[in-house]
């Protein structure tokens, strides 16, 4: 790798770029953008979870006091498919006005039968979602090898079946836009993951062209997957500036980003392993399914459209079969979520290798350390057993007297991350002053701070010389900042622009190295206009594949069925660190997100009315202070390998560690995410069988005596074939 | 607190939160009952409001459903005081009232009349960063930045109460402040910093070539 050894920015820690205007108010977000004369918006939304909606008026919105557009967010005759579904959208001179009239939007529909759990949805008599679609997609099953002969050779085999919530972005910052119209010319501030995507979306969704559209994205209040497009928000946005002729604000509210702009999957999942008697896996066999929500099967291939995921994730058994389901529900879309599919798949197939683990009597550092491909993994949990003290702390399940029993897990984690495409252009000026600019945006990982970094590294220059635009199409252009491939795409793309400065400055001033001491000469020598020089992202400096192990240790009262993470102890290889201080923040993120997955967050739906019960913060529990384990994180500085993003997978083991090592307390596994106390309990008998969270748990998966036949899943069971019947 | 509080307004108060209900001079709720209804009903037209702001005195015309929150985002451009959930659960738009922590979001501007407000923007002087603002930046107290103007307000008011307080008590002091981004080791490695005490969080980069284990 050509990045420099010695380094005075390079790998450590620089506060961010944009910190002090963040913690003095100082920082414009979309919301806080107000052109003059800009109006309040406001999405009129579906109250039924399933309609056939006749017709909108929108005559009595229209023509009270102080609205100043009114548009529908669909013509004709149409289908609302969940509670929150785009209507109409209003905007007005005060958010007052707006929700005034948002009352005498009058709506004629025939209210339809409708199905919001999972399990329901599979019933042969459930109401279809999409009208003449079956609820249910399932893929192919896929196989490798003869699964049958490998189980029935293996020394131990287990069956372990898992399901994992809907969990929700809830971005503190909401989805939204402030746009404004110049004649043809669009203008959006919009609080996005990809200032060019955006671009590109609005232009084909209002019809406009591309280089009409400006998307800026100075400071935007995390997205985590869920603001790649403007969205129906977006649209409807720019549609009520074009039909008001003034800019409007349109913020989403905290309600409405609990229904409608995004969420991960569920996954009801049914896992088999099997492994010789050394402790090698020799056979894997899953069923699984979930929702991405009313429209399912858009995605299969494991990712973020579909309910499927990665399995059996980071192993390789010879012998595998995986069949994965989506079905539909009337309940709002999942799109991308930090990782795509691998919390979801790691908690599956990290839960039944523990399960597997104890069956053979093995230490479950010691099965994984057996049968993980990478290298880097494996080195990396000899190097976190030791750290976390894993030898002292580890006993055999449940074997802890007393009613608060502490336990301990792990797992593991992939990434793909990578990263190309960007370019990156470099203005100096005569005063030796430098401004450099890409088009990416920061999300809050500290990308412009990269880009501040690998500058100054690379021209020899103090942070003070230098000042980052990013956040606008205007912009060179920049991919959108997801896959966690930011830092590996933008840093190249700086790092060759600042080779091309310096080959130019030499030219220009006949300074054989115009960097550091010897700049203020070089750029002398520039004359009246700036020196501009570009650069684009260039193979050899920045990479993918990403592997990372959390060890967890928790404390669970068996009596209130409280779970107390103690620690959590991370080991991330990240390549080459750009900056070590925004790395740590990012993998506490990682961290603390993933344990609110494991034991706080839940979409929940009320199978009667088709409502989310709880759209809003007080009701959808997020990690808060009072949480937080101690965290301890290790960076794998490997240098030669070059940037690596690290957003997305620390996030993914620490669910599955946490659930592992609350079954090693308690000597049972908790079988549903998240692991609330009355699921606790319910695992250890404490309530009695039937009483505890029938939320989402179907009969069959709960109770063991239900037979196949009388229970709800039993279609879905029947089509893939015998003998893999949920118990 | 300066009269002029309808009886709806007052009982909303009472349902919504304890520091408002405080704010409202009331002992009781009997008192403050009968208080307001003694006074005259405000609205729903636009009425008067005046407070400071940042040591400045405003007056405003807001409708009397108009927040505090909204008050100074909208009508006075300061937008440092966020808007997350616009219900008391997240603490992005808190500010000082009296220079008590309150969430801005959940409470009427015609409530504060009359009360010294400080904003996120009212902190930094001259374009001075506090010590808890700069030790904010240094120890990477966040990443997005959205909870930050809140995390901050809080924050100042913990210091100016308790100089040197204990990790738990900096927990305490942001338990009603969400931060999505999973910043709170660092914000609260930063208060610690900024009261002279040595940060708690550990972050140790390690060779994989050098590592005995590797
Ligand atoms: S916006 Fe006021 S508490 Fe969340
Ligand atoms: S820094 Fe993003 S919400 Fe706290």
């Amino acid at each position: 790798m050509p990045w420099p050894k010695e380094t005075k920015f390079l790998g450590k820690e620089t506060p961010r770029v944009e910190g002090p205007a963040k913690v003095s108010g100082r920082a414009k977000y979309t919301g806080d953008v107000a052109p003059a004369g800009v109006l309040y918006g406001a999405i009129f939304r579906s109250k039924w979870p399933a309609a056939r909606v006749k017709s909108v008026n929108l005559a009595k919105a229209r023509i009270a006091p102080g609205i100043k557009a009114a548009i529908l967010a669909r013509d004709g005759e149409f289908d609302v498919r969940y509670y929150g579904d785009e209507i109409a959208a209003l905007a007005g001179t005060s958010k007052q006005a707006v929700l005034d009239a948002l009352a005498l939007i009058e709506v004629s529909a025939e209210p339809r039968a409708f199905v919001v759990k999972e399990v329901d949805a599979l019933k042969t008599d459930a109401p279809t979602v999409v009208a003449g679609r079956a609820n249910l997609t399932e893929g192919a099953a896929k196989e490798t090898g003869d699964v049958e002969a490998a189980f029935a050779a293996s020394a131990a085999v287990v069956e372990t079946r898992v399901s994992t919530p809907i969990q929700v972005h809830h971005p503190m910052e909401t989805h939204g836009h402030t746009v404004q119209w110049d004649g043809e010319e669009l203008s959006a501030w919009s609080s996005t993951q990809g200032v060019f995507a955006c671009r590109d979306s609005f232009a084909k969704s209002l019809n406009v062209a591309q280089n009409r559209v400006r998307v800026r994205c100075e400071h935007m209040g995390g997205g985590f997957g869920s603001k790649f497009t403007p969205g129906a928000e977006g649209v409807l946005c720019a549609r009520l500036a074009r039909a008001a002729g003034a800019p409007v604000k349109l913020m989403l509210t905290r309600f409405e980003e609990g229904l409608a702009v995004g969420n991960r999957p569920s996954s009801f999942q049914k896992l088999k392993l099997g492994a010789d008697a050394d402790g090698k896996l020799t056979a894997f066999e899953i069923y699984s399914f979930g929702t991405p929500g009313h429209t399912a099967g858009a995605n299969t291939g494991g990712g973020s459209g579909g309910a499927s995921f990665p399995a059996p994730y980071l192993y390789k058994p010879a012998a595998t079969r995986v069949k994965q389901g989506s079905v539909a529900v009337n309940a709002g879309q999942s799109c991308a979520f930090r990782a795509p599919g691998h919390p979801v798949a790691s908690v599956g197939m990290e839960a039944v290798l523990d399960d597997l683990a104890v069956k053979l009597g093995m230490d479950p550092v010691e099965i994984r350390v057996k049968n993980d491909p990478f290298d880097v993994r494996r080195r990396e949990y000899a190097i976190g057993a030791e750290q976390f003290g894993w030898k002292q702390k580890y006993r055999k399940p449940g074997t802890m007297a007393g009613a608060v029993k502490t336990g301990v897990g792990c797992a593991g984690a992939a990434w793909m991350s990578g990263g190309k495409g960007t370019q990156a252009e470099i203005q100096v000026n005569a005063d030796g002053t430098v401004e450099v600019r890409v088009g990416t945006q920061d999300l809050g990982t500290g990308s412009r701070t990269v880009v501040q970094v690998v500058a100054a590294e690379m021209l020899g220059l103090g942070l003070d010389r230098l000042t980052v635009r990013i956040g606008d199409s205007r912009l060179p252009p920049s991919g959108s900042s997801g896959g966690s491939q930011t830092t590996a795409a933008v840093s190249p793309a700086v790092f060759d622009a600042c080779e091309n400065v310096v080959a130019e400055l030499k030219k220009l001033s006949g300074i054989e190295d115009p960097r550091g001491e010897n700049w203020q000469a070089a750029c002398a020598k520039i004359g009246n206009l700036p020196l501009q020089v570009r650069g684009k992202w260039r193979e050899g400096l920045s990479t993918g594949g990403a592997g990372g192990v959390q060890f967890a240790e928790v404390e669970v009262d068996t009596e209130t069925g409280f779970v107390k993470v103690k620690k959590l102890l991370v080991v991330q290889d990240c390549g080459l660190v750009v900056n070590k201080l925004t790395c740590e923040s990012q993998i506490n993120g990682g961290v603390i997100m993933g344990l609110g997955y494991a034991l706080y967050e839940q979409r929940v739906m009320d199978a009667r009315t088709g409502f989310v019960l709880n759209p809003t913060l007080e009701n959808y529990k997020l990690p808060g202070a009072a949480d937080m384990p101690e965290i301890e994180i290790l960076l794998i500085d490997m240098p030669e390998r070059g940037v690596i993003g690290v957003g997305e997978p620390c996030t993914v083991p620490t669910a599955a560690a946490i659930a592992n090592a609350v079954a090693n307390a308690i000597g049972v596994r908790v079988p549903d995410l998240p692991l609330t106390p009355d699921r606790v309990l319910a695992a250890l008998g404490q309530v009695p069988k039937g009483t505890a969270d029938t939320v989402r748990r179907p009969g069959a998966w709960v109770d063991g005596r239900a037979s196949v036949a009388a229970a709800p899943v039993a279609p879905w069971v029947e089509r893939n074939g015998g003998g893999q019947a949920y118990r | 607190m300066a009269g002029g509080v309808s009886r709806r307004i007052f009982l909303k108060s009472l349902g919504t939160s304890a520091v408002t209900a405080a704010a409202l001079g009331a002992d009781t709720v009997s008192q403050g009952l009968a208080q307001a209804n003694a006074e005259r009903a405000q609205g729903p037209g636009a009425v008067a409001v005046a407070f400071t702001v940042n040591g400045e005195k405003r007056t405003l015309m807001v409708e009397p459903r108009v927040t505090l929150l909204e008050a100074l985002r909208g009508n006075l451009g300061l937008t440092g005081a966020k808007e997350a959930c616009d219900r008391a659960t997240c603490g992005a738009c808190t500010v000082l009232l009296n220079d008590t922590p309150v969430y801005a979001c959940s409470m009427l501007a015609i409530e504060a009349q009359g009360a010294a407000i400080t904003t996120i923007e009212g902190l930094a002087r001259d374009g001075k960063l506090t010590a808890l603002q700069q030790a904010m930046v240094e120890q990477d107290g966040l990443q997005c930045g959205f909870c930050s103007p809140g995390m901050v307000m809080v924050l100042t008011a913990l210091l100016r109460k308790n100089p040197h307080p204990t990790e738990a008590e900096v927990r305490r002091a942001i338990a009603g402040n969400l931060c999505r981004c999973g910043s709170y080791p660092r914000i609260v490695a930063a208060t610690l910093a900024a009261s002279g005490q040595k940060p708690v969080t550990q972050l140790n980069v390690i060779s994989l070539h050098d590592h005995a284990l590797a």
